[in-house]
């Protein structure tokens, strides 16, 4: 974002800082509260599994809601159209079902704390440290490229000082991650949740009305579509123009869709991410585990409304324009695209609701650093420093050294944000290693949880061969004509890819096929390293069905997931 | 049981309701208008942000009287 053209600021108002203020005092007011609570380790890093599965629900998807993903996904929508639903109906929903449906009894009925936890109890110690540690700094990354892309935001939006806003959050996310562990983070999600529907739908509701209502928009993608050389109804349709990569925006064809997105990355990250999950086995009992996901599969469903729709308005108004002449264009007459969100809230909110608007960003930033804090804080408590450097110690001990572990993570996330500031390039590759590491990480669970013959050193050199099937696939194409290295290439170019996404899609495919491939392959020559007795609860014909007859027919995970999995696929018919 | 989270979202979201509504009313007809195609946008989201409070409000309360009913029995 830094270095862009500036589109100059948007007029704030004394109420507009009021609101975000009442907001912040509410953040800080619930983290006080709960403090009281937190007296043990498994009240401060597991919220004492004790919340109900309508609030896990929704901070389950309000975690992967952060700022980074809500403007990413307005400027997706602008630049691909409504084929960046399927990051939500295929790349989301079918995952969140499985978690809840079929692996969430092994996860939460092996009484694990973590995900690398439950990968040491049924595999070895080698797979939980490799987990372990490159999630510990996965989460830091994260959280200091949120806190970096917020303070840029601000920065843009608001002329505050780059550092200020730094400062600024990270000793409110320090404040109330401090005070009230992961149950703060999760009532903050949350409460971020409900204001990002109640900042959005006001933006949403004028723009179309801008636009002369969804017909409107249809009619003036039709132009968009067409100057770009495509079909014109290639923005207002997900699936017709995904037989060749070249005949939609995205540039993508179908089975590296499917398979890639809907399979792959998706079941990856919604069911081995310990982030997303740390919501569930927070929840109260098992049956308000499994229903977490699919709780939060519902209001998935429909967020495109809010997050993606924006973007499809803002770049038919800008080819077509409509009565209040909003355009994505800069003084330069470029389309800006990044900026979708952020040029919309200032075009049309007026001072008032432009404070919740911005109070709803600002809160999706807070809650994504948040996320990432108290994922970091279980990991390394539990799985690095209680594993590998003091085992044994009382549980005071580790309550202190979970609290200790927030202060350290928001410093280093602070760190990370000023690498991200002054080497951009460094960023890039390290999310790039990270997708070579979580790529294959799926294949891992699903044999684990689901074939009793993987064995612990089959899954740990499954692991390494495929993330290194990702790096190498990665070094051997490139997307379009790009130059070879951080777009990969970096070991010769033997294929093209139409479109980075393609690429992604498919170096996801070859990790987990390999990784899954080759720990089949060794597990069936060598030996298992756990008896039948030590993995009951852990793998799934070795653990006897529950059966949940305290909980009434239509909130059991079968039937919701059912009437989740046909929302979804109507939701694509109707949008075929 | 830690606190019930309707009773801060409740606050929060009829606390944010009535500033945005007051204000909305305060600033009928006003310039900043101009930018929401002359619609007082401020005083329908302020109403529904202040419906939505007081029902997670009226949901709290009704959640606290009933729980504080079984531990007396």
């Amino acid at each position: 974002m830094k270095g862009e053209a500036m589109h100059g600021q948007i007029q704030v108002g004394a109420i507009d800082y009021s609101i975000m203020v009442i907001y912040i005092a509410f953040v800080l007011g619930i983290g006080f509260v709960l403090k009281r609570y937190m007296k043990s380790s498994k009240d401060f890093l597991e919220s004492g599994r004790s919340i109900p599965a309508w609030i896990t629900g929704l901070a389950f998807i309000s975690t992967n809601l952060g700022a980074l993903e809500v403007m990413g996904m307005g400027a997706s929508g602008a630049k691909y159209g409504i084929a960046t639903c399927h990051f939500y109906w295929v790349g989301a929903i079918p995952a969140m079902v499985f978690l809840g449906v079929f692996m969430m009894p092994f996860f939460y009925g092996s009484k694990a704390r973590s995900v690398p936890e439950y990968l040491k109890l049924r595999f070895n110690e080698k797979t939980r440290g490799f987990n372990a540690f490159s999630f510990a700094i996965m989460t830091i990354f994260a959280s200091g490229i949120s806190m970096y892309a917020m303070a840029t935001l601000m920065q843009i939006l608001l002329g505050w000082d780059f550092n200020f806003s730094i400062v600024m959050s990270a000793i409110i996310v320090l404040a109330y991650t401090f005070l009230g562990g992961l149950t703060s983070a999760i009532y903050n999600e949350v409460l971020q949740f409900f204001l990002i529907v109640a900042g959005f739908v006001p933006l949403v509701f004028l723009g179309l009305k801008d636009a002369g209502g969804w017909g409107g928009v249809q009619n003036r993608l039709h132009a968009v579509a067409t100057a770009q050389g495509f079909a014109p109804d290639a923005w207002s349709r997900s699936w017709t123009y995904m037989g060749s990569a070249g005949a939609n925006p995205m540039g993508v064809e179908w089975f590296g869709l499917v398979f890639g997105l809907g399979f792959v990355l998706s079941f990856g990250y919604w069911c081995t991410n310990f982030l997303v999950v740390q919501r569930a086995f927070a929840a109260n009992s098992m049956s308000a585990a499994r229903r977490t996901p699919l709780i939060g599969a519902i209001p998935k469903m429909f967020m495109p409304i809010l997050v993606i729709l924006p973007g499809m308005i803002a770049v038919a108004l800008t080819y077509q324009s409509g009565v209040s002449g909003f355009t994505l264009k800069g003084a330069d007459g470029v389309i800006n695209y990044n900026n979708t969100i952020p040029l919309m809230l200032g075009h049309y909110l007026p001072s008032g609701v432009l404070g919740l608007g911005l109070t709803a960003l600002m809160a999706s930033f807070m809650s994504g650093m948040a996320g990432n804090v108290t994922a970091f804080n279980t990991v390394w408590t539990y799985d690095i420093y209680q594993s590998y450097i003091r085992p044994g110690q009382s549980d005071k001990h580790y309550l202190r050294v979970g609290q200790i572990a927030t202060i350290f993570g928001t410093v280093l996330s602070m760190g990370a944000a000023y690498v991200a500031a002054s080497f951009n390039n460094i960023m890039d590759f390290l999310q790039l290693i990270f997708a070579f590491v979580n790529a294959p990480l799926f294949a891992t669970f699903l044999l684990g949880m689901f074939w009793k013959k993987a064995s612990g050193n089959a899954a740990f050199v499954g692991l390494l061969s495929g993330t290194i099937g990702a790096a190498v696939h990665h070094g051997l194409t490139i997307p379009g004509a790009s130059a070879p290295l951080i777009k990969g290439g970096w070991l010769g170019v033997v294929h093209h890819y139409p479109s980075e996404m393609a690429q992604n899609f498919w170096t996801a495919s070859f990790a987990f096929s390999i990784c899954f491939v080759v720990t089949v392959l060794i597990s069936l020559v060598s030996k298992a390293n756990k008896t039948d007795e030590e993995l009951k609860g852990l793998v799934s014909s070795l653990t006897p069905r529950i059966k949940e007859t305290n909980v009434p027919w239509y909130l059991q995970p079968a039937t919701l997931g059912i009437i989740v999995c046909a929302g979804a696929v109507v939701l694509n018919l109707f949008f075929w | 049981m830690q606190m019930d989270i309707r009773l801060p979202i409740g606050l929060l979201f009829s606390i944010l309701g009535v500033v945005i509504t007051v204000f909305g009313f305060a600033t009928k007809g006003a310039e900043i208008y101009k930018h929401s195609l002359n619609i007082n946008i401020n005083i329908y989201t302020g109403i529904c942000l202040l419906i939505f409070g007081a029902f997670m409000l009226v949901m709290a309360m009704r959640a606290h009287t009933k729980n504080k009913a079984s531990a007396a029995k």
